[in-house]
């Protein structure tokens, strides 16, 4: 079981490396100069092939791609002189636009995202796995149908729609919550709470209908299995049976997805954070893309990128620990 | 207590209410069963073997199944008694060998544990150790070579045949007086097949318990098979003892059953017979006697086939129940003289 989480979390470290390349590749490929990005309306030939000396985009690609690895793990210092200013690693790079560390700007708004995806995640693990089972319990009883149309309904709304009608209805109808503002958890938890309810609910409603779907069907189809009839067999309580045979069969395809779903969801909660006015890594990447930002859209590439691997290989050992037959070579 | 059978079903009928209408697979079976004996339930699928053993083990969802009839196991009614009084009774005084052994058993615990945990379920204050011991000797008693070794593999390092030993493990674990075998060595090679019918019969032996073991496989029956019943369209058609049924079949039933076996003494007569048409469907079961529009001597008889049920009467000089409206004298002689080939 060790070896096999040494081996996973090994293969992950040079994922991430082709990763890193290959993002970084792509983006110095782009037809944009990033040196005449860097001033805007201010700009004359001299400052930007000043600016372009200063953040190295004069060097050859390989080298350039050598310093960025080596600003990920010793930091990195541009220009010289009065004009110094470095970033300390891990530095992913410096925002002329944002006139910032692209670290500091991802270490500023991924705690936003974080909270938003915890927090929502939660939630649809509870509602999906609490409806689901009972859906499968009541099979073609009404709890089932109320959860089977609970999750048509979710699934077929977007989450710009569903995010919008409760941000009317509780804050600008009913009054019950202030205007989503994300403030840090350490400062002032319960601000924190109430103002992150609405995009966790937002989030929550399209997820747990999925995973509503998912228990319910995993549910079923191992109930059919015939080692859940040996378990009855044996005289098992019907909760045991439960527990340990059909919940333990269903969960291993829902642990997969949810590992998934949740590193997606750090990356950005794209819509959410917009409709919500928050300012987390979604934003800061969409934010990047239309001002055509290169160091931050490849920071934070990067730093989802890191978390779909992660989470990949934290699912696989999870996997393997969840079902043995997954252990073997 | 001796005195009286160890089980006694009485006229049970199940039946599933379905879309296309109510499912009767089981139609008024009877039958009892002594300890020790081994009783053989044979028919082609859908005949109903399956659902009376499930419906024997409790497991018969009576959500979906409207059950009547009486069993009565060791001179308890299973029927009508609480879930909660049914479910002490499986795994401790009725097991079950199911047919796949492949899937049978719980793939995320290892075989140790599954043993281990049929043992507690029915000794709630056993310790640790105690549980151990108990799966390992039951390893050993099922003929599973290196048992401390192999108590911590989980099922899917095991062959079909060690998995089938591994799950008459669990079934005996708790010595039941009645153990359900329902198609047990369908799914495993033919020479796998010879060994779990032998530990079956060493088994029976050793625990005294009452088998009832389901298939349509007539040679597993001439295995191990004291007494056989045979089942067509949810009815017993015939029921005897294992000699008496193999020297004598006494309905056309059981008669053209044997015909589709292949014989290895050499008498065999080229191709083999099958039985005309299929089985019934049991939404729409014929009238009268259920087999009549697939039955060779029907048109002896005449109308009587198509309208009357015929019920089990005795066979003369044998052992033999037997539910067909020619007397059965006359079936014997029929079907000796050569008639259906």
């Amino acid at each position: 079981m060790l070896a096999f989480a040494v081996r996973r979390l090994m293969f992950a470290g040079v994922l991430l490396l082709v990763v890193s390349l290959f993002t970084f590749l792509l983006f110095s490929l782009l037809p944009t100069d990033p040196a005449a990005l860097t001033c805007g309306k201010a700009c004359t030939p001299e400052r930007i092939e000043a600016n372009r000396e200063r953040l190295g985009y004069d060097k050859p690609v390989p080298e350039q791609y050598w310093l960025f690895l080596k600003g990920i793990f010793a930091g990195r210092t541009y220009g010289e002189g009065e004009a110094e200013f470095s970033c300390p690693a891990p530095s992913l790079g410096y925002s002329f636009s944002e006139k910032d560390c692209v670290t500091s700007l991802i270490a500023k708004t991924f705690p936003v995202t974080a909270s938003i995806a915890i927090g929502a995640f939660v939630l649809w693990m509870f509602i999906g796995l609490g409806l689901g089972s009972i859906a499968a319990l009541k099979r073609g009883r009404w709890p089932d149908r109320l959860a089977t149309g609970f999750s048509v309904l979710g699934v077929s709304l977007p989450t710009f729609y569903i995010g919008l009608l409760i941000l009317f209805t509780f804050v600008i109808w009913l009054r019950l919550l202030p205007f989503p503002s994300y403030v840090s958890p350490f400062e002032d938890f319960g601000r924190w709470f109430t103002s992150l309810i609405l995009p966790w609910f937002t989030l929550a409603m399209l997820s747990s209908a999925t995973y509503t779907r998912l228990t319910r069907n995993g549910m079923l189809e191992v109930m059919n299995e015939d080692f859940v009839r040996l378990g009855v067999a044996k005289g098992l309580p019907r909760r045991t049976v439960l527990r340990r045979y059909v919940l333990r069969g269903a969960m291993i395809p829902i642990v997969t997805v949810a590992g998934l779903d949740l590193a997606a969801l750090l990356g950005g909660a794209v819509i959410t954070e917009s409709v919500f006015t928050l300012p987390g890594m979604g934003r800061l990447a969409i934010r990047a893309v239309t001002d055509s930002d290169l160091p931050v859209l490849v920071g934070t590439t990067l730093v989802s990128a890191v978390l779909i691997v992660v989470a990949n290989a934290v699912v696989d050992i999870l996997y393997a620990s969840l079902d043995p037959r997954v252990r073997v070579k | 207590m001796s005195a009286q059978p160890l089980l006694v079903v009485d006229d049970l009928r199940v039946s599933f209410a379905t879309p296309d209408g109510v499912v009767k697979a089981v139609d008024g079976v009877s039958f009892t069963l002594e300890r020790g004996r081994t009783l053989g339930i044979v028919g082609e699928s859908g005949s109903g073997k399956s659902v009376t053993a499930s419906t024997i083990m409790g497991l018969t969802n009576s959500a979906t199944a409207s059950i009547q009839g009486s069993i009565r196991l060791g001179g308890n009614e299973i029927r009508g008694a609480s879930d909660e009084d049914v479910r002490r009774m499986r795994g401790r005084d009725m097991a079950m060998v199911f047919q796949d052994p492949m899937s049978a058993l719980n793939p995320y615990y290892t075989v140790g544990r599954q043993i281990a945990e049929a043992y507690k379920v029915h000794h709630p204050t056993a310790k640790k150790a105690e549980l151990r011991e108990v799966a390992l000797s039951m390893m050993q008693k099922v003929g599973i070579p290196n048992p401390i070794g192999r108590a911590d593999e989980y099922p899917h390092q095991f062959s079909g045949g060690m998995r089938q030993r591994i799950v008459i493990a669990i079934a005996l674990v708790n010595n039941p007086s009645l153990l359900i075998a329902d198609e047990p060595t369908t799914a495993l090679d033919v020479t796998v097949q010879a060994q779990i019918l032998e530990l079956m019969k060493s088994i029976q032996d050793e625990f005294g318990s009452a088998i009832i073991l389901i298939t349509h496989d007539l040679g597993v029956i001439a295995e191990v098979a004291d007494d056989v019943a045979v089942m067509y369209a949810g009815r017993m058609v015939e029921r005897a003892s294992a000699v008496d049924l193999f020297e004598t079949p006494a309905h056309p039933y059981t008669w053209g059953l044997m015909g589709a076996v292949r014989s290895l003494d050499g008498s065999g007569r080229g191709s083999l017979r099958t039985i005309p048409g299929s089985p019934p469907s049991l939404i729409a079961v014929p009238s009268g006697c259920p087999f009549h529009p697939r039955c060779q001597f029907a048109d002896r008889v005449g109308e009587r086939c198509s309208s009357e049920r015929p019920s089990l009467h005795g066979v003369g000089g044998t052992s033999s129940l037997s539910a067909c409206h020619l007397p059965s004298e006359t079936v014997v002689e029929l079907l000796r003289s050569g008639v259906s080939a």
